[in-house]
């Protein structure tokens, strides 16, 4: 693909416009739509989170209040979708339409704050490695090792049995556990960041270490910190949901996906009330396929280079084009 | 060869220690008192002082950490809080659920992700290979309990309620008692965690086939006149298979310390639904013993990860 209309070279052409890099990112990004839908569906969903209390309004139904008369069967069993329920209710009558609303801001709020102190931790350990190498390299890298090789969920329900289950301790766990992904894409870059030219440069005129791997090193690794922090927000989110799941990270009542669905889960309550499944299940995949499908985009986007695939047909019809537009 | 054996070894060593000290550690500081969880509420101090004593709790803790690693060396984790039973026999009792669920899995989800990476690298920017993102994308995206849940509610409640039994509803029958009842009881649990996995061996088999597809010596075997079949699976997936080898070493090793979630949703009693119920009723032992389980599987895994290496990849001999 070329980005500029080269191919017009007739005297009608119109003017050639320099577009910077800014410009021919956001041209590829708006010339693919699941890149684009998941985009909106992320901004809806942070709507939908950030006004979570609006839908306590609008419904009438607290998140954690119990609606033993209008939300459950004589039987004492969950009531499905209605109109004064949207979602239907849960094992206890509560609303499930405005605790997926207050879930939503706590699997964002975990996956987004846990990736970022992820990403700051992982690109500050990873750049050191890379840029310094020797020793530094090999202390730090046998860390990253180090972590690597840890059964984490193991060591995550060790921490939360002596620590108790909290919102604190579920983010601590992903961040110590996650950004060593990161970190070792990070640390690669550098090494090969660290032997240009220009940093030689930089060398020359005197800047210091940490001058340069501010002003030199880290604008070029902008690329992957941003594409491997939207890779870090779903695996956060799964793994929030997990803890909670498991019964070790949200305390209950407090609303979020993984506790809903460890409560559907508990006596198989699920399979007579499909709706406590569906809806925050499905919320949860939804958002992760989202944060996925914006990562891959963003990449193809960010690093157009990293796409093109060079292959060669031989049995098949001998095309002269070859479609480098693949994706990945 | 023996020096980097030898290395890898010393840092299994390390990570094992590491792991240890920390879950060690983190009881010691950890507030609760295991006297009081063992003898309950109504204990005198004299029978806290004296389990204590038993326990060995009134010894520093470097003592008491030397011990427990000696212990440990010889096979000996100590006795559960809960019912007083060796910790060894209680894992050792629980392990074969837990390696069923593993093995089965790891033939399930092969033998999906890699055609599926290998239809989507031939026919790179294809419809097929559109169709292997899709599952790729999805596989990578969906939680495991939610794929549990759902799988649970269409395959085994929807027909029980339409009067015929297709899966059951969870549990485990042991494999030499019958081995068809163990196969059924399997089944769910196996597709549920292979369709998660398969996806990551889908998009590696995808990635390191292509660019192992646009090297030289692809270009020779080509020039050769070799069949595209040849060319693929003798020449191309010789060099993807070191990738798969690494990637399927971590992944064994991470989930045979516990396949925590699946086991949970389908009323599986392995080793990791053990170490959920340990942590519920605060167990100790079962926790610490579950942990280094779970580290000498992966140190174990990587060691026979680097073996296999050197098998496959002459390079590195």
């Amino acid at each position: 693909m070329s980005n500029a209309p080269s191919s017009t070279s007739s005297s009608d052409a119109p003017e050639i416009v320099q577009r910077g890099a800014f410009a021919l990112t956001m041209r590829r990004l708006l010339r693919d739509p699941a890149t684009l839908i998941s985009f909106a569906f992320i901004v809806l969903l942070s709507l939908f989170a950030i006004f979570a209390p609006l839908t306590e309004i609008w419904t009438g139904h607290s998140a954690i209040e119990q609606y033993r008369e209008t939300g459950m069967t004589p039987m004492g069993l969950p009531v499905g979708p209605n109109g004064s329920f949207l979602m239907g209710t849960d094992q206890l009558g509560r609303d499930v339409f405005v605790r997926l609303a207050y879930g939503a801001r706590i699997s964002l709020a975990v996956g987004v704050l846990a990736s970022l102190a992820a990403a700051t931790i992982g690109v500050t350990i990873g750049m050191c490695a890379g840029f310094f190498g020797g020793w530094v390299d090999t202390v730090l890298g046998r860390i990253m090792d180090l972590v690597m090789s840890v059964p984490f969920l193991l060591c995550a329900l060790a921490l939360v049995s002596v620590f108790g289950p909290s919102l604190s301790l579920s983010v601590s766990v992903i961040v110590f556990f996650s950004w060593t992904t990161i970190g070792r894409v990070i640390r690669a870059e550098s090494a090969s960041i660290a032997k240009r030219e220009f940093i030689q440069a930089s060398r020359s005129m005197g800047a210091s270490n940490l001058s340069i791997l501010i002003r030199d090193v880290l604008p070029n690794l902008a690329v992957p910190i941003i594409v491997y922090t939207t890779m870090m927000i779903p695996s956060s989110i799964v793994f929030e949901a997990t803890l909670s799941f498991l019964g070790l990270g949200i305390v209950p009542p407090t609303p979020s996906w993984g506790g809903m669905l460890a409560d559907a889960g508990a006596n198989s309550i699920y399979l007579v009330a499909w709706w406590l499944v569906v809806f925050p299940g499905f919320a949860l995949l939804f958002t992760t396929l989202a944060f996925n499908i914006l990562g891959d985009g963003l990449r193809d986007a960010l690093d157009p280079k990293g796409r093109k695939i060079v292959r060669r047909r031989k049995s098949r019809k001998n095309r002269t084009t070859t479609r480098k537009e693949t994706a990945q | 060869m023996i020096a980097f054996l030898t290395r890898r070894l010393s840092f299994g060593v390390l990570v094992l220690f590491t792991l240890s000290a920390f879950v060690f550690l983190l009881f010691y500081v950890a507030p609760g008192d295991p006297a009081r969880m063992i003898a309950g509420e109504k204990a005198t101090a004299q029978q806290l002082a004296q389990i204590r004593e038993n326990l060995g709790l009134d010894r520093p803790i470097l003592v008491q950490y030397a011990s427990f690693l000696g212990d440990a060396l010889r096979g000996d984790l100590g006795f559960s809080y809960r019912n007083q039973q060796p910790v060894v026999d209680l894992i050792v009792r629980r392990i074969p659920v837990t390696v069923s669920l593993v093995l089965g899995g790891v033939v399930v989800w092969l033998a999906i992700g890699i055609p599926i990476g290998i239809m989507s690298a031939r026919f790179a920017g294809g419809l097929r290979d559109r169709l292997g993102q899709v599952f790729i994308l999805i596989g990578l995206s969906f939680p495991t309990f939610v794929l549990g849940m759902l799988a649970l509610y269409t395959l085994y409640f929807l027909p029980r309620k339409n009067g015929f039994v297709l899966f059951p509803p969870g549990g485990y029958a042991p494999l030499l008692d019958d081995p068809l009842k163990w196969a059924w009881h399997l089944t769910l649990p196996w597709l549920t965690l292979a369709l998660v996995t398969a996806a990551i061996y889908a998009r590696l088999t995808r990635g390191q086939l292509l660019s192992v597809l646009g090297e030289d010596y692809i270009r020779t075997a080509r020039a050769k006149g070799l069949s595209e079949r040849c060319v693929v699976y003798k020449h191309g997936m010789r060099a993807t298979l070191t990738a798969l080898v690494t990637q399927l070493g971590a992944d064994i090793a991470v989930m045979l310390g516990g396949v925590i979630v699946i086991e949970q949703v389908y009323g599986l009693q392995g080793v990791g639904s053990m170490a959920v119920q340990a942590v519920r009723n605060q167990d100790r032992p079962i926790i610490i013993g579950v942990v280094l389980l779970g580290g000498l599987f992966i140190v174990i895994s990587n060691i026979l990860v680097d073996l296999l290496y050197a098998a496959l990849d002459p390079r590195t001999r």
